[in-house]
């Protein structure tokens, strides 16, 4: 084979596998939604974590905001502390409010952040104090159940 | 008499001491390869040429089966998610099962049988009409002119190859999915998107996928570089190559799975 035709079909073949090594990374995966160039970390404590794990996402309203960045476990207050990466584009007051949500029945968990009234903003190192942490649907299910019998007995005493 | 019962101890030792030394074999010719690859480098054509035997040769096989795998992730995942109501998790399913495992372990099963098999028959025949003999005569190392541009040949073809399955893939899933199932395209791609990672998926496939073309490569050259020089053992030469690949590439990925998918 002439060398010219050769080296179009290896140019031809090389161009077609970094495009779709790039159609991997901008399509299919994270890459072009979440530039995690600029953001700045806070930490926030909370009494239970449920199943959150690292790089889930922190959402305010809906709109991911960041992710989390790591998950530790404080021995002095016998909490979970998690650093939120969050985006630089979205300042958020120094009074935001985070709590543990799940996406749908059981879907994954994710942080949901609601933002303060404060004007000062968070930077990096603060730490959120409010914070609510993740439902557990045993706890809930055991206080239904606790409701629905002392109702009942309520009813049966009168 | 206890000499002849030793016999089978004896034979099973003479086999191992075997397998050892012609691991030991394959590892020198890998440095080999590896510290004489410096003329590819002065000479990037040699490599051009490899590049299109046992990359653009093998477009058509890896494009047309990444398609059909993926047409077939998306008929099945469909069948097993809707009973649990959770069809907008297919593009999740179809795109991770290939970006992890499908992608690098299918597309390297295949460049094994079509582009491995193809360099050791080469080799093999080269040895058997003596003319790697004939390169040594001229002060040519065959190393250096035949073994290391196929090497790198192979070790880049590789990758691209594994990607451009996956892609394929996910389009494959795609057509099936949204097209003519029907799931919605939004939440087959939104959902899609935020399960696969950057950097722990698809970088993970194609560190993988290099490994493999590695692993692939080194095994057809050496296999082929070793042949005994008759038609027979080159026939059993391309055989061993391909046998041999198909299991490396596929305790490899269980290793690198188990580095790679269990700490997170």
């Amino acid at each position: 084979m002439e060398r010219t035709t050769l080296d179009l079909w290896v140019g031809l073949f090389v161009a077609a596998g970094i495009g779709a090594l790039l159609f991997l990374a901008m399509k299919v995966g994270n890459l072009a939604s979440f530039e995690s160039g600029q953001t700045y970390a806070v930490t926030v404590a909370f009494d239970n974590i449920g199943g959150l794990k690292p790089r889930a996402p922190v959402k305010s309203a809906g709109v991911v905001v960041g992710r989390v960045g790591g998950v530790s476990f404080d021995t002095q207050t016998y909490e979970a502390v998690v650093t939120l990466d969050l985006d630089a584009r979205y300042p958020f007051p120094d009074d935001s409010n985070a709590s543990i949500m799940t996406s749908g029945l059981l879907g994954e968990q994710y942080v949901a952040l609601e933002a303060g009234g404060s004007d000062k903003m968070l930077k990096t190192g603060d730490r959120i104090r409010l914070a609510q942490g993740a439902v557990v649907l045993e706890n809930l299910i055991g206080q239904f159940l606790y409701g629905k019998s002392a109702e009942s007995g309520a009813a049966a005493g009168e | 008499m206890p000499d002849r019962a030793l016999i089978p101890v004896r034979k099973l030792g003479h086999r191992a001491i075997d397998a050892i030394w012609r691991l030991g074999v394959v590892a020198r010719f890998f440095i080999w390869t590896l510290t004489r690859s410096g003329g590819c480098l002065r000479r990037p054509q040699l490599v051009m040429r490899e590049i299109f035997s046992a990359g653009v040769l093998s477009l058509i096989i890896i494009l047309v089966s990444g398609l059909f795998v993926g047409m077939v992730l998306g008929l099945q995942g469909y069948e097993t998610l809707q009973t649990y109501g959770s069809e907008e998790a297919l593009g999740v399913l179809v795109a991770l099962s290939l970006v992890r495992e499908l992608g690098p372990v299918v597309a390297a099963l295949l460049f094994a049988s079509r582009a491995g098999s193809a360099m050791t028959a080469e080799i093999g025949l080269m040895r058997a009409t003596e003319q790697i003999d004939a390169l040594q005569m001229m002060a040519v190392d065959p190393i250096a002119r035949v073994i290391a541009p196929r090497f790198w040949g192979g070790v880049i073809s590789m990758p691209l190859l594994a990607a451009l399955f996956s892609a394929m893939g996910v389009f494959g899933g795609y057509l099936v999915g949204v097209v003519l199932i029907g799931v919605d395209e939004g939440s087959f791609w939104s959902q899609m998107q935020a399960a696969v990672d950057f950097g722990d998926d698809i970088m993970n496939g194609v560190i993988k996928s290099g490994v493999f073309g590695v692993a692939v490569t080194l095994i057809a050259l050496f296999e082929g570089f070793d042949a005994p020089p008759t038609a027979e053992g080159v026939s059993r030469a391309t055989t061993r190559t391909v046998v041999t690949s198909s299991l490396a590439i596929l305790v490899l990925d269980f290793i690198l799975t188990a580095i790679m998918f269990t700490g997170v």
